[in-house]
C-alpha cells in the first residue's frame, strides 16, 4: 500500500492489508449498535454515522477478532447459498475499504 | 449478496437518507425534519487561543452565563432520548470547563458516542487518560501551522509544541485522532508540511478547512484571505494527497467558497440535519448563526424540550425548505442541492440573510464579493486581531521573518 519513497506512515504499519488469513476487528472509537429511533444499525466512527446495509452489519458483527475472513466467508457462502469466490471478493472490498480508515483492524495473524 | 455502507454524515450527507422523520407534535409551520445524528455541543466560549478566524461570535458568551453540570448531563440525556448517536464537545476550548470528564461519562452513560474538538493547550497527560477512561471515543486537535514560530503567531498563544504533545498521548491511548488545519494567506504555504505532520502523528485523518468568514473571521478577512493562486495551489496538494496517502491518511477537504461559482450547502440546509447548542444553551441551526442579529433562537432553559425547539422554533422555521426563496434562488435548479448557500453569509455581505448567498454566481453580488476577495487577498494588512473578550486586539507591528 505504501510506494516506495512515501513518507514515514506509522498508520501504515496499523492498517490492515485484508486477507483471508486476517483476523479482523472493529478499531477503538468504532461502534456498531442498532439505533432505537430509526430501527436501524449503525457504524458510529469519528464524526460520521455510517449505515451499513443488511448483509454489511452481519459481516461486522462476525468481526470479533477471533474468527479469519476465512471462516466469515465460509459461514456467508453458506448461509446465502453464493459461489464462495463472489462473497469472497465482496467481503474482503467491505473490509478494506473500512480497514482503510482505520476503522476495521487486525486481531492477530493466523499461521498460514 | 453485495455489502454496502452508506455515508450518512450529518454535514455532507443528502438529507433525503432514509433517516426516519420524527412525528410532528403542534403545529409547525415548516416540514417536519428527523432529529440529526450528531450535535455540536459549544461549552463555553472561553479559550486560551485567540485565533482571528474563530467562527464564535464577537459578541462572546461570559462564563457566568453558561450551562452548569446539571443542565449539561440534563441535555446529553434528553440528546439520547430523542435520538441523537454523536456528541461533539466543543467550544471555546471545552476543556476548560472543569466538569468536561465528567460530561463524557455522562454521554458514555447515556449512550451517547462523544468526539472532543480542542485546542489541546490545557490538557494534561492524566486528565487525557481520565477522558478516555470516561468513554471519549474521538480527539480532535487543530494546528494552526506545522512550524512554532507560525502557528503560535496565529493562535495568539505558544501552544504548538503542547499540540503535537497531546497527539502523541492520544495515540498512546489508543483515541482515534484527527488533525484540524484551519487554512488562510499566511500559513497556505505550509499546508504539504502540515499534512506530513499529520502522518508523522499518526493521525487517522485531516480535516483541511479555509476559513470561512463570519464573527471573528470576518473583522480579519483582509488578513486571512488567500490568493486565487493559492487556492489553486492549494486544491493540487489536498488531491495529490488524497492519492499518494490513500489508506494511510483519510482527507476531507473544506473549499473557500468566495472564489466559487455554486454556493456550498451550507450545514446540509438550515435546520435540516444539524445543530448546536451554545454556552447558554441556545439551540442554532449552525454555530455562526447568532452572527445574524434579529433572530431569537430557543434555549434548553426555556420550557420546551429539545425535540419540540428543533421541530417548532420559529428561528428554525425561517429559512427551512425552499419556501422562502426570493429569486434567483426560487426558480433555480439547484434550489433543492445547495438551498441557497449559508445564510450568514447572505447576511454578513448583503445585509439580508434571506438573501441568495453572493458566493453563487447567480446571486447580482457574485462579481463584487469575487473582485473584493482579489482585492483584500492582494493589498489586505496582516495584521491579526486577536480574539478575546474585549471585542477584539490588533496585533502588534509584524516581527521581522513573518
Amino acid at each position: 500500500m505504501t510506494e516506495p519513497g512515501a513518507p514515514l506512515a506509522p498508520a501504515a504499519r496499523r492498517r490492515m492489508v485484508v486477507a483471508e488469513t486476517s483476523v479482523p476487528m472493529l478499531a477503538r472509537g468504532v461502534r456498531l449498535r442498532f439505533d432505537d429511533s430509526r430501527q436501524r444499525w449503525v457504524l458510529l466512527v469519528p464524526e460520521r454515522v455510517i449505515a451499513p446495509d443488511e448483509i454489511a452489519v452481519e459481516i461486522l458483527q462476525l468481526c470479533d477478532g477471533q474468527r479469519s475472513v476465512a471462516t466469515m466467508i465460509d459461514q456467508l457462502a453458506i448461509a446465502y447459498a453464493a459461489p464462495r469466490e463472489e462473497i469472497a471478493a465482496d467481503v474482503v472490498a467491505m473490509m478494506q475499504d473500512l480497514a482503510h480508515s482505520g476503522f476495521l483492524i487486525q486481531a492477530k495473524e493466523t499461521n498460514p | 449478496m453485495s455489502p454496502t455502507l452508506t455515508d450518512t454524515s450529518p454535514v455532507f450527507a443528502d438529507p433525503n437518507d432514509g433517516v426516519a422523520i420524527m412525528e410532528s407534535r403542534g403545529a409547525s409551520v415548516a416540514e417536519t425534519y428527523g432529529i440529526p445524528l450528531a450535535v455540536l455541543l459549544e461549552l463555553t466560549h472561553r479559550c486560551p487561543l485567540q485565533c482571528g478566524y474563530c467562527s464564535n461570535p464577537v459578541e462572546m458568551e461570559r462564563s457566568s452565563n453558561e450551562l452548569t453540570t446539571v443542565e449539561w448531563k440534563r441535555v446529553l440525556t434528553e440528546l439520547a432520548e430523542i435520538g441523537v448517536l454523536q456528541v461533539h464537545f466543543s467550544g471555546g476550548e471545552p476543556s476548560v470547563r472543569k466538569d468536561l470528564v465528567e460530561l463524557i461519562q455522562h454521554a458514555t452513560d447515556v449512550g451517547l458516542y462523544s468526539n472532543l474538538i480542542t485546542s489541546a493547550v490545557l490538557l494534561t497527560r492524566d486528565r487525557l487518560t481520565a477522558m478516555a477512561d470516561a468513554g471519549l471515543c474521538h480527539i480532535q486537535i487543530s494546528f494552526q501551522g506545522n512550524e512554532p514560530e507560525l502557528a503560535n503567531r496565529v493562535a495568539g498563544f505558544k501552544g504548538h509544541s503542547k499540540k503535537l504533545e497531546v497527539a502523541g498521548w492520544a495515540r498512546e491511548l489508543g483515541l482515534p485522532l484527527t488533525v484540524n488545519a484551519v487554512m488562510h494567506r499566511q500559513n497556505l504555504h505550509q499546508l504539504p508540511g502540515i499534512i506530513d505532520m499529520a502522518v508523522s502523528l499518526d493521525a487517522d485523518r485531516i480535516e483541511v478547512a479555509n476559513v470561512q468568514y463570519y464573527g471573528w473571521a470576518l473583522k480579519n478577512r483582509a488578513a486571512l484571505m488567500p490568493t486565487l493562486q493559492q487556492i489553486e495551489e492549494m486544491t493540487a496538494t489536498v488531491e495529490a494527497a488524497q492519492a499518494r496517502l490513500h489508506g494511510i491518511l483519510d482527507i476531507d477537504f473544506v473549499v473557500p467558497d468566495y472564489y466559487a461559482l455554486r454556493p456550498k450547502k451550507c450545514m446540509g440546509g438550515w435546520g435540516r440535519q444539524f445543530f448546536n447548542i451554545t454556552p447558554s444553551g441556545k439551540i442554532l441551526p449552525c454555530h455562526a448563526a447568532e452572527t445574524i442579529t434579529g433572530l431569537e433562537f430557543d434555549s434548553v432553559r426555556s420550557n420546551h424540550s429539545i425535540a419540540w425547539i428543533w421541530q417548532n422554533s420559529e428561528a428554525l422555521n425561517l429559512y427551512r425548505g425552499t419556501g422562502w426563496m426570493p429569486e434567483p434562488c426560487k426558480g433555480c435548479a439547484f434550489k433543492e442541492q445547495d438551498f441557497g448557500g449559508c445564510r450568514c453569509q447572505a447576511f454578513a455581505l448583503t445585509g439580508n440573510a434571506g438573501n441568495t448567498d453572493p458566493a453563487c454566481s447567480f446571486s447580482p453580488r457574485h462579481e463584487e464579493i469575487f473582485k473584493t476577495a482579489e482585492q483584500e487577498a492582494a493589498t489586505g494588512t496582516n495584521r491579526y486581531i486577536y480574539r478575546n473578550f474585549a471585542g477584539g486586539t490588533l496585533e502588534p507591528e509584524p516581527v521581522d521573518g513573518l
